[in-house]
């Protein structure tokens, strides 16, 4: 007979605001597999818990911000990054992240998006992309693949998505990685390298929505998403940028890695010496 | 602070630059702002200060992004602002809804132009009261000011910064292009005559911290600044005292009940008012902000041909002083609003009074001139 394992402590409890438990996401979801690389990430940083700041503006990804048990602000949708850019400037010390999703970054939010990468703020994005609006019931957004259905792309979504690779490629980004949520190794490395990392780092997860994306699209079960990821992802970071777009029909790759690494100075405000 | 930031002494200056120098002397160190007419002025002058004295400028892609990042400055410990006009100012509504929300204390100035839409960029109008009462989604309390001089513009961005800290709430201070573009002496003080009000602190135990518990009867919980220890969570949803969000109408009730109540039980601290002749009065003209200059310059005239007219001039417009207006009430026979809109703060007084109330109006795109306003106390001195 072998004993059941009761465990009565978590490695991560203490990352955790246990008494907001239950969460809010669905069955399957692949978010708290996000956060749960993100508080791996933090206590294996040795940065000082009180020095990480966690930003998220709306949706399931933004609730992140009410679940991690550090300092914590849930704001506007799409202003996360302003919001943690102001965070930073006024005090340097403080270790900020942004955990959010692909509708609030990259549509509504993203303006701030390109221009926080463009001056090279030196902020951690984790963006969980589940290619749609799940929190409102799944309607198609900025990465929503061409031709996958939602609620308000019944007959395919007639829209190019972004590859979001690229353009914080273009926009001035030191880092930035995609991943998925099979890549947990890669995900805690990649986010512990970017807390480190001068400057704008972006990492897009790719995460499960079986109910908010999946189930318009075959892929009902969590499991579906996963088992996709599995047969489609490609490890190649030397994979021209422009064709990182994410392509769900018939075989295309999904490809995965470190695409930018590089060391433009981060964003400075300018100090001049003080006129006597 | 060092008092070297100030520039104490006596200044020919505009009041944009007026402002700027205000925010500096007030303890700022953070502005993020998008350069927009008729306010650029304080954008300008604060990008060439704040290097000198350690603080951050940083210019940002939007409105919604300026006063996003100006939140995110306050929540970090620092005073900061952000300035506008009329279009930037209706991009900034979701985050003052935000900062109302999370009680986090921030200036947000508007230097109004003719509106509405792009309107007239370089010319005055007094057409955002009402938003700036109103603007954000929702029910919330707000301090607002209008100053009627670059001096006053210089003061009231300090007194705006204190009761931010002191309210945990967005300040807005609803300067118009006349003030803000005209030129006129500016007396800057010594450091230690600035006023300094600090934001509540909270002290005890850090694990047992609640950040929106207000014990005190001002109705104001303490602000925990980020990376103290305190492991805050703010959000923008309907939150219980320890911050978390709450989707009870209860908590909702309490919530909402208190960020009104906040503003409405602490009235005698935050209105401001100046009375000019009101003994023995028996018609007040109310006006504020560049218009105020003109409503003086007609009684001053009207009382010289023997009308008895008295004048209020709000330095404060939220909260609207009702129990004043009450009071005066008592012994006036009609009541003159002039304000460069097409009627707005009219409203707030007839709601106060049973008298005659005579507005002066005007769209905006030119400051009102005393004769309209002459004009209509004269009306209301017959018709009495």
């Amino acid at each position: 007979m072998v004993k059941p394992l009761l465990v009565e402590e978590h490695p991560l409890d203490g990352m955790i605001r246990a008494d907001r438990m239950p969460h809010i996401w669905c069955p399957g979801c692949g978010i708290g597999i996000v956060m749960r690389c993100y508080a791996q990430a933090i206590i294996k940083s040795g940065i000082e818990l009180e020095k990480h700041v966690v930003v998220s503006g709306i949706g399931c990804s933004g609730r992140v911000a009410g679940y991690m048990n550090i300092d914590s602000y849930h704001t506007t949708h799409g202003r996360g990054i302003p919001f943690a850019t102001g965070l930073k400037l006024a005090n340097p010390d403080l270790c900020v992240s942004i955990f959010s999703g692909d509708g609030d970054l990259a549509a509504i939010g993203g303006n701030h998006l390109i221009h926080a990468a463009r001056r090279n703020i030196d902020i951690t994005v984790i963006c969980a992309n589940n290619f749609n609006y799940g929190m409102t019931g799944g309607q198609m957004g900025p990465t929503t693949p061409y031709g996958a259905k939602s609620t308000t792309s019944i007959y395919g979504c007639p829209e190019h998505p972004f590859n979001l690779v690229y353009l914080l490629a273009a926009a001035g980004a030191n880092f930035v990685s995609r991943w998925t949520t099979i890549h947990v190794r890669q995900v805690i490395d990649d986010v512990l390298y970017a807390f480190k990392k001068p400057g704008f780092s972006f990492i897009e997860v790719l995460a499960p929505c079986p109910i908010g994306f999946g189930k318009s699209n075959d892929l009902e079960k969590g499991i579906d998403e996963m088992l996709l990821y599995r047969e489609r992802c490609v490890h190649k970071p030397d994979t021209p940028l422009d064709q990182l777009g994410i392509d769900l029909r018939e075989d295309q790759p999904i490809y995965v890695g470190r695409f930018i690494d590089r060391e433009a100075p981060a964003y400075q405000p300018i100090l001049m010496e003080e006129k006597t | 602070m060092t008092s070297s930031h100030i520039l104490t002494g006596r200044y020919f200056m505009n009041g944009d630059h007026a402002c700027a120098e205000g925010a500096i002397a007030a303890g700022c160190r953070f502005f993020g702002g998008y350069p927009i007419t008729p306010s650029t002025e304080i954008a300008e002058r604060l990008s060439r200060r704040m290097p000198q004295i350690g603080g951050v400028y940083i210019q940002m892609e939007d409105e919604m992004g300026s006063l996003a990042t100006v939140l995110g400055a306050s929540a970090a410990g620092a005073r900061s602002m952000t300035a506008t006009s009329g279009p930037g100012f209706s991009l900034m509504m979701e985050n003052i809804g935000l900062a109302a929300m999370m009680e986090l204390p921030c200036l947000v100035v508007n230097v109004q132009r003719g509106s509405p839409s792009t309107g007239l960029p370089t010319l005055p109008g007094q057409a955002d009261v009402m938003q700036a009462r109103w603007g954000s989604h929702g029910d919330y309390g707000v301090v607002a000011y209008a100053p009627w001089s670059p001096q006053e513009f210089f003061d009231l961005t300090v007194h705006s910064f204190n009761v931010a800290d002191r309210y945990r709430v967005p300040v807005l201070l609803m300067a118009d292009e006349v003030v803000g573009h005209m030129v006129e002496r500016v007396e800057i003080p010594e450091a230690d005559q600035i006023p300094y009000w600090e934001r509540k602190r909270p002290s005890g135990s850090k694990k047992d911290f609640n950040p929106f518990k207000a014990i005190d009867d001002d109705l104001v919980p303490p602000l925990a600044h980020a990376g103290e220890g305190y492991r805050v969570h703010f959000t923008g949803l309907t939150h219980d005292e320890r911050g978390y969000p709450d989707m009870s109408a209860d908590t909702h009730q309490l919530l909402v009940t208190r960020l009104v109540q906040k503003i409405n039980r602490n009235t005698k601290d935050l209105i401001r008012t100046e009375a000019f002749h009101l003994e023995g009065a028996r018609v007040v003209v109310i006006a504020f902000g560049s218009t105020a200059r003109s409503a003086r310059r007609a009684v001053r005239v009207a009382r010289e041909r023997g009308m008895p007219v008295g004048f209020l001039r709000l330095i404060s417009i939220w909260p609207f002083p009702e129990q004043l207006i009450r009071d005066l009430a008592q012994d006036v026979d009609a009541f003159v609003v002039a304000e460069m809109n097409l009627g707005q703060m009219i409203h707030e007084v007839e709601r106060q009074v049973d008298q005659p109330v005579l507005g002066v109006h005007h769209a905006g795109g030119v400051m009102l001139a005393p004769q309209p306003i002459l004009e209509a106390i004269e009306k209301v001195t017959k018709n009495g």
